[in-house]
């Protein structure tokens, strides 16, 4: 048992937990941060991802000791600091997921959200195919990733002031084009981020 | 939902401490760096230390330095920083290029250049939760007597699957271990044995505190070209890593290959300078050279089924991927 002294989501906290425990056990069930998942619990599937010191890191395999020292964010954290940042609503990010329907069962979707917004924050007119790149430590079993890439291309276009390309589920059959949903009324709306 | 067996950990701040730490247990503490690999082996059972000594604290063992002996590298720089180390991909371009395509993006951010060389060998009848290889009857590597991928085999034959491993090979690296007795250096190439339980010649008091990478010829050239089901996340199913040297003319002078995922040990492909040495790439002599190349490692490589994929399919692959990795690597840029 150890003292971790953690820096989570802006947040400095002092928690108790064994020396064997990884850095989401401690999230979930010291902390009930509960929005980082627990896949496959070995670093394969990155449902567990968190942002340390802004890297996407798998945090099921992660001795939660080797958080100490570092800045920690996880999906809690994701609209706090965009809101800290002058923003308002969500976290572009998660706004456009919403608006994209990039997600079934939504499992995926923190560890997704984090690895964008990490590849954002460091570049933010990556390609199509810096963003595959980037999400390819994620897997999703739902949506095919199609929609989770037009996503993170939607908070390109926005924040470049261009209208993003439609993709082809959007385009219906008589060939007009069916409106994105509007950014402003979901972030108004949205409230928690878990 | 996958706990870890409790443990110890201990988190020393100088490499002299983690090695007395180390002794203070003989054969009952491991070591971690980013813990990548250890973690999800010990959460399958494979390994239960009753200490586990973190070298994330030490200092001196991160980061890459040039002199005129070469490139000396930290064990403890991250796969994803040795990708995009500028001195790195100028002088060993088949190291960046293999530290880049290890895993995934969140598991480069962590793992390490010295846990890649150091990882365990990976089957597919091994690298399972407790409760799937109890339901098999264990296998040869740990807890076990039978081995499940050569009938009646007396030798594990776990495969390396460190991708950084081939590459090192090729540029001539070698490590320096600390041990109770000192500092030893040993070529990365005369680091490994044929047993897939243990594939290296390190004692398990012995810490790895650099990776030097000699200058290479002026006009070196390499490449790392890496077979899996995905091109994320996956350990290799076959990986080759080529030298190139050309000389001024740019005919070829020096050549070598090394090959991964096959059997316990990373494998030089012995032969393959004298095939191209002199051709120049471009000209129909290096093709042939190549498609030579090809054919000469098609005989020696021949996968088992200790990792996943149909073996027959990646003995296949295995020309094909030599063929890419000696065409790429004229393109990839030299000292």
């Amino acid at each position: 048992m150890r003292t971790l002294h953690l820096l989570v989501n802006g947040d400095r906290l002092a928690v108790a937990a064994p020396d064997h425990w990884t850095l989401i056990e401690v999230l979930r069930y010291r902390l009930g941060l509960t929005g980082t998942k627990q896949g496959c619990d070995k670093g394969d599937c990155g449902a567990c991802t968190v942002l340390l010191n802004g890297k996407p890191t798998l945090s099921c395999i992660l001795p939660a000791s080797r958080a100490e020292g570092h800045e920690l964010t996880t999906i809690e954290g994701l609209r706090p600091a965009h809101c800290a940042a002058g923003g308002e609503g969500t976290d572009p990010v998660q706004d456009a997921f919403d608006r994209c329907d990039a997600l079934q069962c939504g499992f995926c979707q923190p560890g997704m959200m984090l690895s964008a917004r990490a590849l954002l924050n460091e570049n933010a007119q990556p390609d199509r195919k810096t963003i595959q790149e980037a999400l390819s430590g994620n897997l999703c079993r739902c949506t095919g990733y199609t929609q989770i890439i037009e996503a993170v291309e939607l908070v390109v276009a926005d924040a470049a002031g261009v209208d993003p390309v439609l993709p082809a589920w959007q385009v219906d059959r008589d060939g007009e084009d069916l409106p994105l949903a509007p950014a402003v009324e979901k972030a108004t709306t949205a409230e928690g981020d878990n | 939902m996958l706990r870890l067996p409790p443990y110890r950990l201990l988190e020393p701040s100088s490499a002299e401490e983690a090695v007395k730490l180390l002794a203070d247990e003989p054969g009952e503490a491991m070591l971690i760096a980013g813990g990548t690999d250890l973690v999800p082996n010990m959460k399958h059972g494979l390994f239960e230390p009753k200490t586990v000594i973190s070298l994330a604290k030490v200092e001196g063992l991160e980061g890459v330095s040039d002199s005129d002996a070469g490139l000396r590298l930290g064990p403890m720089t991250t796969l994803a920083d040795a990708s995009q180390n500028a001195l790195i991909i100028e002088r060993a371009p088949a190291l960046a290029q293999a530290a880049g395509v290890v895993a995934g993006p969140q598991l480069r951010n962590v793992g390490t250049l010295g846990g890649n060389l150091m990882l365990d060998t990976r089957c597919r009848w091994y690298n399972q939760t407790y409760f799937w290889r109890k339901g098999l009857g264990y296998c040869l590597k740990k807890d076990g007597t039978l081995c499940h991928v050569v009938e009646g085999g007396a030798r594990c034959v776990a495969a390396a699957s460190n991708d950084t491993a081939p590459a090192l090979m090729t540029l001539n690296a070698s490590a320096v271990f600390l041990g109770p007795d000192g500092e030893r250096e040993v070529a990365i190439a005369d680091l490994w044995t044929n047993d897939g339980i243990v594939n290296k010649k390190v004692s398990t008091d012995e810490l790895l505190i650099a990776i030097k990478v000699p200058p290479q010829a002026p006009g070196h050239h390499g490449t790392y070209a890496k077979l899996r089901r995905r091109d994320s996340i996956d350990f290799p199913l076959f990986g080759c890593a080529v030298r190139l040297d050309l000389d001024e003319e740019g005919t070829v002078s020096g050549a070598d290959l090394a090959a991964v995922a096959l059997v316990a040990r990373p494998m030089r492909v012995k032969g393959v300078e004298e095939l191209l040495l002199g051709t120049k790439p471009g000209s129909e002599a290096f093709d042939q050279a190549v498609e030579e190349v090809a054919q000469l490692a098609y005989k020696r490589c021949r996968p088992l089924d200790n990792v996943p994929g149909d073996a027959e399919w990646r003995r296949e692959m295995v020309p094909v991927y030599v063929r890419r990795a000696l065409r790429s690597a004229t393109a990839s840029s030299g000292a």
